[in-house]
């Protein structure tokens, strides 16, 4: 079988792959991330989500709300940079479960199914892209934040901890939005369902008030919420607090949530790519 | 010959309806197979499943020696697809989604990058390479869209209506890469609505209705089904058909039918002698003709005569060929 205008000598394919190894399905993972990114930064409105949505969050509940809650919108500032961090990552990972409808609903998930590349590959794509995506919306959060007179009473690698936590929290919630992504029918019905699950988990949480201020049931959901936890742990990281029990707390969650919705998405997910 | 695709038995359900209901095919290596059948025979399924795309209820599929079913990997490797709607990004530019392609089949070195720059010259995009292919037109989208599907050099190639809605220009142009690449001995199988593609293109038709083959063979063979051959006769002077058909009716002793283009008749025959006898009758009556002619059949008439209906959405979309 020739191919004469077609077969430079030097680019031969491989012989014909019959299995696909883990570090191989990794790289092809890898390669997809990298798209999923130049996608990001090729449409304005998941650059708008990434980016703009942390500033204004941030300006809003500083300069608009911040006196009132608590008194000063300086001092307000401390205690919201944490919290924000961990809601602007609970914000961001809607986009997952979007991108990867998306690409299902469009011809170009049959082309990567018809390439001897592992199956897994698009999710890995979209779930470590969307890390990339994370770490930018807590730079730019934490860019502004600084820029207002947000303060570190700890220290630098302390800080760098926090951030790290976070982003374990968001691929958490990767999950959730892909197995939503894989349930509805089109990707712009992702964010009205993920919403109804991430609004009570942010809102009814320690994030913008302090729980004792609230009835007696929110303040006992507020409790419970693993979001609290996980905003104490931060604010304990960065601005001083205790950190080893919401730690644990926070890491039990996140165990918990992983062993439930990874098996869950993946299934989702194998089944609408099968 | 080598068969290079082979499928036998194949069913696949959705549901309460039956996709495939038994399809048979053997397509020899390097050879162009053309599948016929209108919207909803079944075509687009079965070529999900011939590139794995898609699991049979019943049924074996073998490419290039390979078990589609337990071997998926391997057959991925081998084949290249292009489905009906294009299968690219369309936020990257059409050599992005070439290089994409070409990375992820682990091309070495820079290889995906000299491949996706011969791709593109080669499918006339150099100028439209860099630009995001949800700029393209559709011509241009198939192109980029085949192209991508060739990345892997594949031995084997499966079109899913690869011209449908493009215009003709855009059509004779694919038309001319198929070849092409049949040339260079890749298996092509190519799925169409239209009768003047399988004929232009393949060495062999299966026709599918309702997710069975009801036909197979070369299209002269495909032609020659319907046991009889046409004559079609264009008077000059449009006003002489009345007399042209009765001369005809006399000779055969069924009445002709009327073209659409209301200019022209034709009418089946298996009569040897009646091409002589009406020039003789023409002749005597001073009617001159444009077109007098003997014709096999068109596989217009084979799928009529097959299923009993006709193939839609043909009449108004002449294909120039």
């Amino acid at each position: 079988m020739s191919t004469p205008t077609l077969t430079p000598e030097n680019v031969l394919p491989a012989p014909v792959k019959r299995r696909i190894g883990p570090l191989e399905g990794v790289g092809h993972g890898l390669t997809l991330a990298k798209r999923n990114l130049r996608y990001v930064l090729r449409t304005p409105t998941t650059l708008i989500d990434t980016v703009i949505q942390p500033v204004l969050f941030l300006v809003v509940f500083v300069f608009l709300l911040g006196g009132a809650i608590s008194g000063s919108w300086q001092g307000y500032l401390q205690t919201l940079v944490p919290g924000l961090m961990v809601q602007i990552t609970m914000y961001a990972s809607i986009g997952t479960g979007m991108a990867l409808n998306t690409d299902i609903s469009k011809g170009i998930f049959d082309r990567f199914r018809s390439l001897p590349i592992a199956r897994s590959a698009p999710l890995i794509g979209a779930v470590l892209g969307d890390v990339v995506r994370y770490a930018v919306a807590l730079s730019v959060l934490l860019v502004l934040a600084f820029a207002l007179g947000f303060r570190i009473q700890t220290d630098p690698l302390s800080t760098l901890f926090a951030c790290v936590l976070v982003i374990v929290f968001g691929l958490t919630l990767c999950w959730f939005s892909v197995l939503i992504g894989m349930m509805v029918a089109n990707p712009q019905a992702v964010p009205g369902v993920a919403m109804a699950v991430i609004l009570p988990l942010t809102f009814g949480s320690n994030i913008f008030a302090d729980p004792e201020t609230m009835p007696r049931w929110l303040e006992i959901w507020a409790g419970i919420n693993p979001v609290s936890h996980f905003v104490d742990t931060v604010r304990g990281l960065m601005i001083g607090g205790p950190v080893a029990g919401p730690l644990a707390w926070s890491l039990v969650a996140v165990a918990v949530c992983h062993a439930v919705l990874l098996p869950l998405a993946l299934r989702a997910y194998l089944r609408r790519v099968r | 010959m080598d068969t290079c695709i082979r499928a036998s038995g194949l069913v696949k359900r959705f549901g309460r309806t039956t996709a495939l209901d038994g399809v048979d095919l053997e397509v020899p290596t390097g050879s162009i197979q053309g599948v016929l059948g209108p919207n909803g025979a079944g075509k687009t399924t079965m070529v999900r499943i011939l590139a794995t795309l898609a699991r049979p209820d019943e049924g074996s599929v073998h490419v290039a020696g390979y078990d589609a079913l337990r071997d998926p990997v391997a057959v991925r490797g081998l084949v290249g697809l292009t489905g009906q709607y294009a299968s690219v990004d369309d936020e990257l530019t059409g050599r992005e989604n070439l290089e994409l392609i070409g990375q992820l089949l682990g091309m070495p070195g820079r290889g995906w990058k000299a491949r996706a720059r011969e791709l593109v010259e080669r499918f006339d995009l150099s100028e439209a390479g860099d630009r995001p292919v949800k700029t393209y037109s559709g011509g241009m989208r198939r192109r980029i869209d085949l192209a991508a599907s060739l990345v892997g050099r594949p031995q084997v190639l499966y079109l899913d209506e690869p011209t449908t809605g493009l215009d003709p220009r855009s059509r004779g142009d694919l038309w001319q890469i198929v070849r092409n690449l049949a040339e260079e001995g890749t298996t092509v199988l190519l799925t169409t609505q239209y009768l003047e593609e399988a004929d232009e293109l393949a060495d062999r038709i299966a026709v599918i209705d309702h997710g069975r083959t009801v036909a197979e063979g070369t299209p002269s063979e495909l032609k020659r089904r319907t046991g009889s051959q046409t004559l079609h006769v264009r008077p000059v002077d449009p006003t002489d058909i009345d007399r042209v058909m009765g001369f005809v009716t006399d000779l055969l002793g069924t009445s002709p039918v009327l073209a659409s283009d209301g200019v022209s008749i034709s009418v089946p025959t298996d009569e040897p002698i009646l091409l002589s006898s009406l020039v003789r009758r023409l002749d005597q009556q001073a009617i001159t003709t444009d077109e007098l002619a003997l014709r096999l059949p068109s596989l217009d008439d084979v799928f009529f005569s097959l299923t009993g209906r006709a193939l839609p959405g043909d009449t108004d979309e002449e294909v120039s060929a």
